[in-house]
C-alpha cells in the first residue's frame, strides 16, 4: 500500500507546469539583473567593471569556456577506467 | 571554572576517554568536550602560555592573540558540529581520532614555538591518517598510507626547515619568517603540502573521498586550515603565494567538471576556495589577510555542510557517484535545502557566508592592481558556482530521477547540518559579528548596491550557461571512470619503480652469477688447482723436446703430471723441486 503510495506520489518537479514555473521566473530575473544596471550606482576599481553587462557576460564566458575546456581539452587527456589504478 | 588548560589538552583527554564510554555517556562526552575546550579558551587570556626550557630552547605550547583566536574558535564549533554529525557512529577508532586530530589542529594554531608546531603537525598527519583507515575499506586502506606517506616527506621538510631556522637565527618562536634562504624555504614548502598546492595537492582528492560520511567531514575542516594559519602567521605578504593562491582557485575547478564522484567534486572546490586564502596571505594586507582568514571560518562551515549533505546521501543511499544519484529532492528535502545553503555559501551568494569574506580577498587584489590576479579570482569564483554551488545539488537532488527512494538523513544529522547552515546564513546577513574577530580592525562594507549586483549577475549567468549546456546536451555527461592527477606520479610511479626493480633485480643476479661465481670464482678454483702443473708443464715441455721425446708420449705425460699435481701425488723429488721454483720465484719477484 505505502509503496504504492509513493509511487504514485507526484513530487515538486514531476510536474512539468512546475518546471515551467521556474524557468518563467529565471529567465525574467536574468533580465531584470541586467537592467538593474540602469539604475544601480557601482563602486568599481578597474574601468571594464563600468562596461554594461560585463559581469554577467563575464560569468557566461567563463563557464561555457570552463565546460568546453573540460571535457574536450582536459578529459581526454586524464580519463581513465575506473580500475586504472588497481 | 578552575584554572584553564591548553586548548589541545582537553581534546586529548576527551580521546582517552571515548573508548572507556559505552553508548548515551559516550555521545554526551563527544558533545561535551567541544563546549568544555571552548569554555576553557575564552578564560584564556591573550599572551604566551606554558612556557618551559628545554635544553636552552624556549618551548611555547599556547600562544593566544587575536590570529590563532579565532581560528580556535572555529575549530572547537566545528569539532561539536563534527561529533553532533557523527552521534550514529561507533567506531571507536574513528572517534578517538577524529576526537585527537581536533586535538593536534589546535596544538597547531596555539603553538608559540617552531618545535611545538612540528609536534603538532605531525601528530595531526598521523592521527588524519587514522581518521582514512577508520573506513577499512581497500581503497581507504592505501589511499591512508599515500597520504601518510606524503605528509611524513612533508613533515620532513618542515623538520629540517626548522632546524636549519633555530641554527641560523638562534631563536624558536614561530612568528613572522618571511621567504629567505634554504631555511625558510623548506618550512615554505612544509607547510604547502598541508596546504595543497598544486602539484602536491593531490593527497587531498585522493585521501578525503576514501574517508567515512563522517571522517570526511572532521578532515575537510583541520589539516587544510591550520595550514593556512601557519602560513598567515609565518608567510603573510609573500608573492610568491600570490600566484600559488591563484593557480589553486583556478585548475581545481576544471577537474571537480569531468568527476564523478561528488565528494571528490567536493575535494578539488576544497582546494580551490583554500586557494583563495592563500592568495590573500600572499597580498598581505590587512583588507587581504582579514579576507584570507574570515574565509578560512567561512570555509570551515560551508565545506563541512557539503560534505555532510553528501554524506547524509551517502548514508541513506550507499552511492555517491554523480551517475548513480539524480532526484533525490523527493524524499530527503531538507537535506537537499541544507546542500543548496552550503553550495550559495561556498558561491558567494548575498546572503550567504562565501560573500562577505571571498570578495575582500578580490577587493585587495584590485586596489593591488593586480590584473591577472583578479581576473584569475573572477574565473574561479564563477567557476566554483559551476562546480560546487550547481553540480553538487543539482546531480545529487535533481537531474534524472534515479529511482531512489531513501529516507530522510537521521535527526542529529539534520540538526548538525541545519545549525551549520543557520551560522552560513547569519554570517552572510550580518557579517559584523565574524567582522569583530578578525585579527585587524575592517573597514570593508560587503554589501553595497553595486557589489550584490554585480555578485549576481555573475552567479546567475553562470548558472544561464550550465542551464543552456544541459538543454542542449553540451554538458559533459557524468562517465565512471579515473582522472590522472599528480598522484600519478607516485601511485604508477611507485609500482613502476616496483616492476623494474623486479626485473632489474634478477637480471643483475644472473650477471653476478657469470661473472662472480661462473666466472672470476671458477677461474680462481681452476686456477689454483692447475696453476702450479701448468707452471711446472712450462719447464718441462722444453725439457722433454730437448730428450727428444715422441709427440704422443709428450700428450701423455703432460696428463699424468696434472693428475699428479691435482692428487697432490708428486714424486717427492719433483715436488721438492717446484717448491725451491717457487721460491726462487718469490725471491726474484719479491
Amino acid at each position: 500500500m505505502g509503496d504504492r503510495a509513493q509511487e504514485e506520489r507526484q513530487y515538486l518537479f514531476d510536474k512539468p507546469r512546475n518546471v515551467k514555473r521556474l524557468f518563467g521566473l529565471y529567465y525574467p530575473w536574468l533580465g531584470a539583473l541586467l537592467l538593474a544596471e540602469l539604475v544601480v550606482h557601482r563602486h568599481s576599481l578597474f574601468p571594464w567593471e563600468e562596461w554594461p553587462g560585463f559581469y554577467a557576460a563575464f560569468g557566461f564566458v567563463a563557464c561555457v569556456a570552463l565546460v568546453l575546456a573540460a571535457k574536450y581539452i582536459l578529459r581526454p587527456l586524464v580519463m581513465r577506467k575506473e580500475d586504472y589504478y588497481e | 571554572m578552575s584554572e584553564p588548560v591548553a586548548p589541545f589538552l582537553v581534546f586529548f583527554l576527551g580521546a582517552a576517554l571515548v573508548p572507556l564510554l559505552k553508548g548515551k555517556g559516550r555521545k554526551g562526552l563527544l558533545l561535551l568536550v567541544p563546549v568544555l575546550g571552548f569554555l576553557n579558551l575564552v578564560h584564556l587570556g591573550e599572551g604566551l602560555h606554558w612556557s618551559l626550557d628545554y635544553f636552552g630552547y624556549t618551548l611555547v605550547l599556547v600562544r593566544v592573540d587575536r590570529l590563532s583566536l579565532i581560528f580556535g574558535y572555529i575549530f572547537h564549533l566545528i569539532a561539536f558540529l563534527g561529533f553532533l554529525y557523527s552521534l550514529h557512529v561507533d567506531d571507536l577508532l574513528e572517534l578517538g581520532a577524529a576526537m585527537a586530530y581536533a586535538g593536534c589542529a589546535l596544538g597547531v594554531v596555539f603553538a608559540g614555538d617552531l618545535l611545538s608546531l612540528f609536534v603538532f603537525w605531525e601528530l595531526l598527519s598521523v592521527a588524519s591518517a587514522f581518521i582514512i583507515w577508520a573506513r577499512r575499506t581497500r581503497a581507504s586502506l592505501a589511499a591512508g598510507f599515500r597520504y601518510l606517506l606524503v605528509h611524513v616527506a612533508g613533515g620532513l621538510m618542515l623538520m629540517a626547515g626548522i632546524v636549519l631556522q633555530v641554527s641560523e637565527t638562534g631563536s624558536g618562536e614561530f612568528g613572522f619568517i618571511g621567504l629567505q634562504g634554504p631555511a625558510s624555504l623548506l618550512i615554505f614548502l612544509g607547510m604547502g603540502v598541508n596546504c595543497a598546492w598544486p602539484g602536491i595537492h593531490a593527497w587531498l582528492t585522493d585521501a578525503y573521498p576514501e574517508a567515512s560520511v563522517t571522517g570526511t567531514v572532521f578532515l575537510s575542516a583541520f589539516t587544510t586550515k591550520a595550514a593556512v594559519y601557519a602560513l598567515a602567521r609565518g608567510f603573510p605578504g609573500t608573492p610568491a603565494l600570490i600566484w600559488i593562491g591563484a593557480a589553486m582557485t583556478a585548475f581545481p575547478i576544471f577537474y571537480a567538471v569531468i568527476e564523478n564522484d561528488l565528494r571528490r567534486v567536493l575535494s578539488y572546490s576544497l582546494i580551490n576556495q583554500v586557494g583563495f586564502m592563500v592568495c590573500g596571505i600572499g597580498i598581505g594586507t590587512p583588507l587581504a589577510l582579514n579576507g584570507a582568514v574570515s574565509h578560512a571560518f567561512n570555509d570551515i562551515l560551508f565545506k563541512a555542510l557539503l560534505f555532510m549533505s553528501m554524506g547524509a546521501v551517502l548514508h541513506r543511499t550507499g552511492r555517491i557517484n554523480a551517475t548513480d544519484l539524480g532526484g533525490l529532492y523527493r524524499t530527503m528535502p531538507l537535506t537537499c535545502i541544507f546542500c543548496m545553503v552550503g553550495a550559495a555559501s561556498i558561491s558567494a551568494f548575498p546572503f550567504f557566508s562565501g560573500f562577505v569574506s571571498k570578495s575582500m580577498v578580490m577587493e585587495a587584489a584590485a586596489l593591488g592592481d593586480m590584473r591577472v590576479i583578479w581576473f584569475i579570482l573572477l574565473f574561479a569564483s564563477a567557476g566554483v558556482f559551476h562546480h560546487a554551488g550547481i553540480k553538487i545539488p543539482y546531480f545529487a537532488f535533481f537531474s534524472h530521477d534515479s529511482g531512489l527512494r531513501p529516507k530522510e538523513a537521521p535527526l542529529h544529522m539534520l540538526l548538525a547540518m541545519g545549525v551549520t547552515a543557520g551560522l552560513c546564513v547569519f554570517i552572510g546577513s550580518a557579517p559584523g559579528f565574524l567582522y569583530s574577530l578578525l585579527p585587524y580592525p575592517v573597514d570593508y562594507v560587503p554589501y553595497t548596491q553595486g557589489h550584490v549586483l554585480s555578485q549576481s549577475q555573475l552567479l546567475f549567468y553562470s548558472s544561464l550557461a550550465f542551464t543552456l549546456l544541459i538543454l542542449s546536451g553540451i554538458y559533459p555527461a557524468e562517465i565512471r571512470a579515473a582522472n590522472l592527477d599528480a598522484d600519478w606520479f607516485y601511485r604508477k610511479g611507485a609500482k613502476a619503480l616496483y616492476r623494474g626493480l623486479g626485473r632489474l633485480l634478477p637480471r643483475l643476479e644472473a650477471l653476478e652469477l657469470k661473472l662472480m661465481v661462473n666466472g672470476a670464482a671458477a677461474g680462481l678454483s681452476r686456477l689454483s688447482q692447475d696453476g702450479p702443473a701448468r707452471l711446472a708443464l712450462l719447464f718441462l715441455f722444453p725439457l722433454w723436446k730437448l730428450k727428444g721425446v715422441k709427440r704422443e708420449d709428450l700428450a701423455h705425460a703432460a696428463a699424468e703430471v696434472r693428475r699428479a699435481m691435482a692428487t697432490g701425488a708428486l714424486p717427492v723429488g719433483l715436488g721438492a723441486a717446484m717448491a725451491i721454483l717457487f721460491l726462487y720465484l718469490l725471491f726474484l719477484f719479491g
